[in-house]
């Protein structure tokens, strides 16, 4: 084969400027060509980066959508104050839609086991619907899922909030379409295209603040369907699972109730960063008691009206 | 991370075995994880797959969804990801089957390198002719073909070197420079990440190999940058920031797409047709003011002079591109509509949006031999010139020049659908 010699310097961009790049430039035609964007905002790792990447596309305005938070009421508390502390540094309007409303409404029912994964789906509808947002933004990545490796970075979604894998758009060259018809809305993924290791590597990078449950740290937990699981007032352990404290980190943030933790001594970015490198368990696989149910669970899920 | 990044996007039927070949690559390349791999080992075990425990049918690695899984075919475009010790890759990996030319032109359209399959028992079939003519619309720079099931014809040196000497004619037809033939085995993994030890007459590249050392041509013309979005902070500065020093500020935010740009350097501006002239003031990029911005960079630029600049407005250094109301264009139907003389589209063109109508349907493409038959009508996965009005003038360059100034949609804007993509490139007209 033909040897070649390496591009001029200065034009061989990393993998993270060129998935910068991508973002931003995803980021600027949602925000230019939509009337009502929303950031949806977890506090987790992916939709804070998407929030550093939304604040770098304006600069030097700040950042100028609400934030959207579906409040299960099972977050770990760590996380909400996290999230007030963004909300504040970035000086942004928050806005709280909560599932533990409806259920004392009554407007939604608790499930079986207690978990409010799925109950959350109702809830971020109706917030999309009552703030008028017409596109909101998440931190969704590709290589998360099957499901998701096949969704769109702008990915349509009908009246009730509905993916239907059939019928996508082409997305071609950087030409994104996010016209829709008047009552559906559009989801907008800019970090499709990031690994998990390409999210660890840019928080390294830029030096972003992360929920403290990121790391290693001591937490009373107990073993259940071969995930650790945090002990919390809506996560409690059965007479027969055994409570140990033990050094854990999160790989995702989702509900006390439905996600586990992993045994880490990772304290700070560069040792997860080391550990991904050596796990062979996918982030989903490894902590989400959600993802578990069937191989096509998000799929299930999605098709509901998920994020 | 010093690596760079290759997107990659592959082509060709079930029946070539391309999906095996796609899990072959993860899997040789070590991107599947354990968790994976159990599912992969315990659908495979429920599908029967193989004889012998264990098997693995790498085939299901790319199956996405439950429908796929149920029928055994590959709806949309898949996304995977993988990286080596050398790169990072993203692999576009279209369905050869269902509407494979619109599969073809979505993981194409933004590909470094495309892989074509072949099988070695078939050679070089209608098919093959169809994926190549597609990729060459498209300009994939690179093009790697896979003549796989080599252990099929018992890794034949002269069947290879036929289906070989073939491809690199219809290359040459379709003025396709860069083409590489690899004799493969997704089944056995012979040459996608590991050396085939049944081949000793080749002594090429692996297809990961190959794709590790591709080196990436950087767009080199004139700079452009079609602005996004104006940013005028005034009132809505980020937190921390000094209010009287971005008093008067104006930032036009866009992505550079080709060549570079530096502060001082005279520009053009675009705006409806009419250039105004300007120099660059101030680059500012996600890591800060520089100097100097390449081609791929999302920036902000700031000018000289006060200039009215608007979203879908095109900034340029060096040779003014085309502002036209009327152009030619090939385009690919992707939505399963007719298209018809006179129609009324938007088309979308760099950060432009405007109003336009299919003016006239000059011909469409037979992609069995590339010969151009006349049309009334294109429909779904044609491929045909058409001539484009617009209600607004498009800064248009040749494709070839320019993957961003040469490419639009045409989106049907009763229902925001994507009608087609299209390329707008000089023809040889005695073809």
């Amino acid at each position: 084969m033909t040897v070649t010699a390496p591009a001029p310097a200065g034009t061989q961009r990393s993998v993270l400027d060129a998935l910068e790049a991508e973002s931003i430039h995803i980021i600027r035609e949602v925000l230019a060509e939509f009337e009502k964007p929303g950031l949806l905002f977890s506090g987790g790792k992916d939709s804070v980066v998407v929030l550093h990447l939304l604040a770098k596309a304006v600069y030097p305005a700040r950042v100028p959508i609400p934030v959207v938070h579906i409040d299960t009421g099972h977050n770990f508390g760590e996380v909400i104050n996290f999230r007030d502390a963004v909300v504040k540094k970035y000086g942004l309007n928050l806005v709280v839609g909560s599932v533990q409303e409806y259920i004392d409404r009554g407007e939604l029912k608790e499930l079986p086991d207690g978990t409010r994964n799925r109950l959350q789906t109702r809830v971020l509808l109706d917030t999309i619907e009552s703030n008028g947002f017409d596109v909101v933004f998440g931190g969704a990545r590709r290589d998360e899922d099957k499901a998701r490796a096949k969704e769109r970075i702008l990915s349509l979604r009908d009246e009730f909030g509905v993916w239907d894998p059939r019928n996508q758009r082409p997305e071609i060259w950087n030409l994104y379409n996010g016209r829709h018809e008047p009552d559906w809305h559009v989801r907008a993924f800019p970090i499709s295209n990031w690994t998990e290791r390409d999210i660890w590597s840019y928080i390294q990078r830029e030096n972003i603040e992360l929920p403290p449950i990121y790391f290693a740290h001591k937490r009373q937990v107990f073993e259940r369907d071969g995930m650790w699981r945090a002990v919390t007032p809506v996560s409690q352990p059965e007479p027969n699972e055994q409570v140990t404290i033990k050094q854990v980190r999160y790989r995702t943030v989702g509900d006390a109730s439905c996600t586990g933790a992993v045994l880490s001594a990772a304290d700070d970015v560069q040792k997860v960063l080391d550990e991904l490198a050596v796990s062979t368990l996918t982030e989903r696989g490894a902590t989400r008691a959600d993802d578990r149910i069937s191989a096509a669970a998000m799929e299930d899920r999605k098709s509901e009206g998920y994020f | 991370m010093s690596t760079t990044l290759l997107r990659i996007a592959t082509a060709g039927s079930v029946d070539d075995g391309k999906s095996t070949l796609v899990g072959r690559l993860l899997h040789d390349a070590k991107a599947i994880l354990a968790d994976s791999l159990d599912d992969l080992a315990r659908t495979s075990a429920e599908r029967g797959f193989g004889g012998e425990a264990g098997a693995l049918d790498l085939a299901l690695v790319t199956d996405g969804l439950r429908a796929e899984r149920e029928q055994g075919i590959t709806i949309d475009v898949a996304y995977r990801y993988f990286s080596t010790e050398k790169r990072s890759f993203i692999l576009a990996d279209c369905p050869g089957h269902v509407q494979y030319t619109r599969n073809t032109v979505t993981g194409a359209s933004t590909a470094d390198a495309a892989i074509v399959l072949v099988d070695a028992r078939n050679g070089v079939l209608e098919q093959t002719r169809r994926h190549l003519g597609v990729l060459a619309l498209l300009r994939v720079p690179q093009l790697i073909v896979a003549v796989n099931k080599m252990d099929l014809v018992n890794w034949d040196e002269a069947r290879f070197t036929q289906i070989e000497s073939e491809i690199h004619v219809l290359a040459a037809e379709l003025d396709l420079h860069a083409t590489t033939v690899i004799p493969v085995s997704a089944l056995d993994g012979d040459n996608v990440v590991e050396p085939s030890a049944n081949a000793d007459w080749y002594a090429g590249p692996t297809l990961l190999g190959l794709l590790e050392d591709l080196t990436l041509a950087q767009p080199a013309g004139a700079a452009r940058l079609d602005v996004q979005y104006v940013i005028r902070p005034q009132g809505g500065l980020a937190p921390g920031l000094d209010a009287e020093y971005y008093r008067d500020y104006r930032g036009y935010a866009g992505t550079l797409v080709d060549g570079s740009l530096s502060v001082g350097d005279p520009v053009q501006i675009l705006s409806n047709g009419y250039p105004a002239h300007s120099t660059v003031k101030a680059i500012g990029t996600p890591a800060g003011l520089v100097h100097t911005a390449h081609a791929g960079e999302a920036i902000v630029l700031e000018l000289a002079d006060e200039v009215d600049i608007a979203r879908g407005d095109t900034v340029v250094a060096g040779i003014l591109p085309e502002a036209v109301r009327e152009f030619d264009a090939d385009i690919c139907v992707l939505a399963p509509v007719k298209l018809a003389e006179g129609q009324r589209v938007l088309i979308k063109h760099g950060a432009k949006v405007a109003a336009a109508k299919v003016a006239q349907i000059e011909h469409v493409l037979n992609v069995a031999d590339y010969s151009r038959e006349a049309a009334a009508t294109l429909a779904l996965n044609d491929l045909g010139r058409i001539t484009v009005r617009s209600s607004a003038a498009v800064s248009v360059a040749d494709y070839r020049d320019s993957r961003t100034g040469g490419s639009f949609l045409l989106i049907d804007p009763a229902t925001g659908r994507t009608l087609a993509a299209g390329i707008i490139q000089a023809h040889d007209e005695a073809a």
